[in-house]
């Protein structure tokens, strides 16, 4: 079947699924719009600015697992999608970004709208591609969403020269793909799960500590059998919350920077830790100096590269999560070895004494709102269901200690990036992606403005995404290091002019509710949450200015220095 | 410590500054690097000198080896091989120093490949030492300009680095 570049580029979007395609025309790109145009299957999504194109793709693709797609033009297209492609690339989602490219014959001579994406985005893609030639196009998609969604996952770019998607060629879509250059691991080595099950039944104190590419890999169900059977404390990250049940009594919350006081001091005093789909990020291990000083140390990654990069382990796998779980379960299952369970009590205890701490308590009797306590209601408001996408600062802080993810891909945020203006476009994506459901964004006034002209994205595909601003005033996270760490100099982090946001949302065609006495928070939720369900509820919620992320772990601290309050 | 990478690579445009960009963003040191096709003109075979600790040193084989285009890579310093490098190298030639390059250039084994009346230029390979024992040696006369290519390597014996 002879087709255009742009019928291609638009037929191999069908054949790998993509049912949205987010993005924004332009002139590099004309022959692919028209293309779209002529077709009902995969739909357009347009946004009203290409950062948010990505990362309504990275919203989409983090909650269902498949890869997000984007379309956008060459030069300023290309440039403003740089932002989203990198927030993807830092957190491993897959995503297939098109970008136009001016003709071919004119590249290198600084044509109009010209840039070098591929040159551009090199070290924030896991692969990209330009494509010179129609007759490589097809096979170049393929490859593109295989490599993007196989292995460790991430963005990849093709970047398509406008002339290719103008000419004619016999289209066929390759089944199949296998590439000399690329073989992704999948099986643990044998010998290495052996000592594995061997070191984590000698454990007294053990310790498990899963990221996100238990989810990445889908490997949830064989972490909560692993956990289970073992009867071992476990503590996510801020990427892997929901992989194991929040509520569950096993789980001891959040580690790392603002994690919990009983998973930090549960990390510095074991003697075994299983580290699985983690990456050891410094906002997790604190100073590299006092981490887990008595440990042996497991670490179970999809990526050779993640493991012994930052912390040295005794019993490295590379693997697949679910095949080095399952591999490790029947390795426990048919040991000599077991548990040893006096040890494992005698550790709960210890555990229960820090929890018993309470480190997640707060003042419920102020006057002002708490954000916390906001968080909890919108928690009770919604069973735990909700999808939760977030910006980043105190806000998001706040979400991942009070929100309890039971589900793995509802906890959505820019955790390694940290990107401010992800949290209004990804609940786009995620809202498409689950019509049915409920999608919170919880933002701050700051992280909200950098990307709010998506409003009008919202109200032209009627998503009903309710959004939470906790509304401090301030560039909260910022002001808490200046109040910290220099002396309360609050140094150009005051958002002394912000809009009036229920008019904003109003202007865009939204119910905007605003609230400030604590006495009406829950009524002002339950009219977001329950009286305008159908609509998109801009809530601005006016927040203890004062209220500080706790506990932490004060940079080049060990874990086990946190401060309380 | 110094560790000769070998890498066999997909001979496509960008795949060089691909294995550049992440030495640079990484922080890595790349001492010299050079490239070429093989046989198969689809790949590109490339010798990367680099140093570091082991640590390191570990990281930058695994960060290699992500690389999409990456077939394949050895660190030849873990086994017996063989490195090689060239050097052109314009020397003045005038006087008594005339003699006394071409007397060093025999025992270096190097190649006088052109001559002026005030110049030789000489052509020597051999593993990078003995290069710069070369320019050592030459300390007392005037050299006028240095070209080297950057080590290349391969394994001794039967062991090859291929598909
Ligand atoms: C694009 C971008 N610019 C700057 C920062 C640095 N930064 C981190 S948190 C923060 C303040 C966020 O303020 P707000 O959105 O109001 O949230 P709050 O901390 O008050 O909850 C800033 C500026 C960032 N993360 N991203």
């Amino acid at each position: 079947m002879e087709l255009t570049g742009a019928e291609i580029l638009v037929q191999c979007l069908k054949e790998e699924g993509v049912e949205y395609l987010f993005g924004y025309p332009g002139g590099a790109v004309l022959h692919i719009y028209d293309a779209l145009y002529k077709q009902d299957d995969v739909k357009h999504i347009l946004v009203r600015h290409e950062q948010a194109a990505t990362h309504a793709a990275d919203g989409y693709a983090r909650s269902t697992g498949k890869p997000g797609a984007v379309l956008v033009t060459s030069g300023p297209g290309a440039t403003n999608a740089v932002t989203g492609i990198a927030t993807a690339y830092m957190d491993s989602i897959p995503m297939v970004v098109i970008t136009g490219q001016v003709p071919t014959s004119l590249i290198g001579n600084d044509a109009f709208q010209e840039c070098d994406s591929v040159g551009i985005t090199r070290p924030i893609v896991k692969h990209n591609f330009l494509v010179k030639d129609i007759k490589d196009l097809a096979e170049t998609m393929k490859k593109a969403f295989y490599v993007a969604t196989s292995g460790r996952p991430g963005p990849v770019v093709v970047d398509v020269p406008k002339d290719v998607t103008g000419q004619s060629a016999e289209y066929s879509y390759p089944k199949e793909i296998s590439m000399r250059s690329y073989n992704p691991v999948s099986k643990g080595h044998v010998g290495q799960i052996k000592k594995a099950v061997e070191l984590i039944l000698s454990a007294k104190k053990p310790m498990i500590y899963s990221g996100g590419g238990v989810i990445l890999g889908e490997g949830c169900q064989q972490l909560r059998d692993f956990t289970q059977k073992l009867g071992y404390p476990i503590t996510n990250t801020l990427m892997g919350l929901g992989a194991y049940s929040a509520t569950d009594k096993q789980f001891i919350g959040m580690l790392g920077m603002h994690g919990t006081y009983e998973a930090n001091m549960s990390m510095h005093h074991c003697d075994v830790l299983i580290a699985i789909g983690a990456r050891f990020d410094d906002r997790v291990t604190g100073n590299l100096e006092k981490f887990c000083p008595d440990a042996k140390i497991l670490h179970v990654d999809v990526d050779p590269a993640s493991i012994s990069k930052t912390v040295k382990v005794d019993v490295p796998i590379v693997g697949e999560v679910v095949e080095v779980l399952e591999a490790l379960i029947a390795g426990i299952d048919t040991s000599e070895s077991k548990v040893d369970t006096p040890a494992l009590e005698k550790w709960w205890q210890q555990i229960d004494v820090w929890r018993a701490q309470d480190c997640l308590k707060f003042d419920t009797e102020s006057d002002k709102i708490k954000p916390q306590a906001a968080i909890q209601k919108v928690y009770e408001l919604t069973n735990g269901e909700a999808y939760v996408t977030s910006d980043v600062g105190q806000h998001q802080m706040w979400a991942a200690q009070y929100y309890k993810f039971d589900e793995p891909r509802r906890w959505i945020n820019s955790g390694g990036l940290g990107t401010m203006g992800f949290g209004l476009p990804a609940a786009m994506g995620v809202q498409l992606a689950h019509q049915d459901k409920t999608v919170v964004c919880i933002t701050g006034e700051c992280s909200i403005q950098m990307c709010i002209q998506e409003l009008a994205t919202c109200l032209q595909y009627g998503l009903p995404i309710k959004i939470l601003n906790l509304n401090n005033g301030f560039m909260g996270m910022v002001r808490q290091w200046q109040e910290f760490f220099y002396d309360k100099r609050y140094s150009e982090s005051v958002m002394s002019v912000a809009p009036n946001f229920v008019a904003l949302a109003e202007a865009y065609g939204h119910v905007g509710i605003r609230v400030e006495d604590p006495k009406d928070l829950d009524a002002a939720l339950d009219e977001a949450f329950n009286k305008h369900k159908d609509r998109l509820v801009f809530i601005d919620v006016i927040t203890d200015p004062d209220e500080n992320v706790y506990p932490m772990v004060p940079a080049g601290a060990g874990l086990n220095e946190m401060v309380l309050v | 410590m110094q560790h000769i990478v070998s890498i066999l690579m997909e001979n496509e445009s960008g795949a060089l500054s691909r294995v550049a960009g992440l030495f640079s963003a990484r922080g890595y040191n790349i001492e010299s690097l050079t490239v070429a096709p093989t046989d198969d003109s689809s790949m590109s075979r490339m010798t990367l000198v680099t140093s570091g600790t082991e640590d390191v040193v570990e990281q930058i084989l695994k960060q290699l080896n992500k690389l999409v285009d990456v077939v394949k890579l050895v660190d030849l310093t873990e086994s017996a091989h063989i490195e090689r490098e060239m050097m052109l190298i314009k020397i003045e030639a005038i006087g008594e120093s005339r003699a006394e390059v071409k007397r060093l250039a025999d025992i270096f084994r190097g190649n006088i490949i052109d001559v002026t009346d005030t110049t030789y230029t000489v052509e020597l390979t051999g593993p990078g030492e003995r290069l710069s024992a070369f320019l050592q040696a030459l300390s007392s006369i005037s050299i006028l300009e240095v070209v080297r290519s950057g080590a290349m390597g391969i394994s001794r014996g039967e062991k090859t680095l291929g598909l």
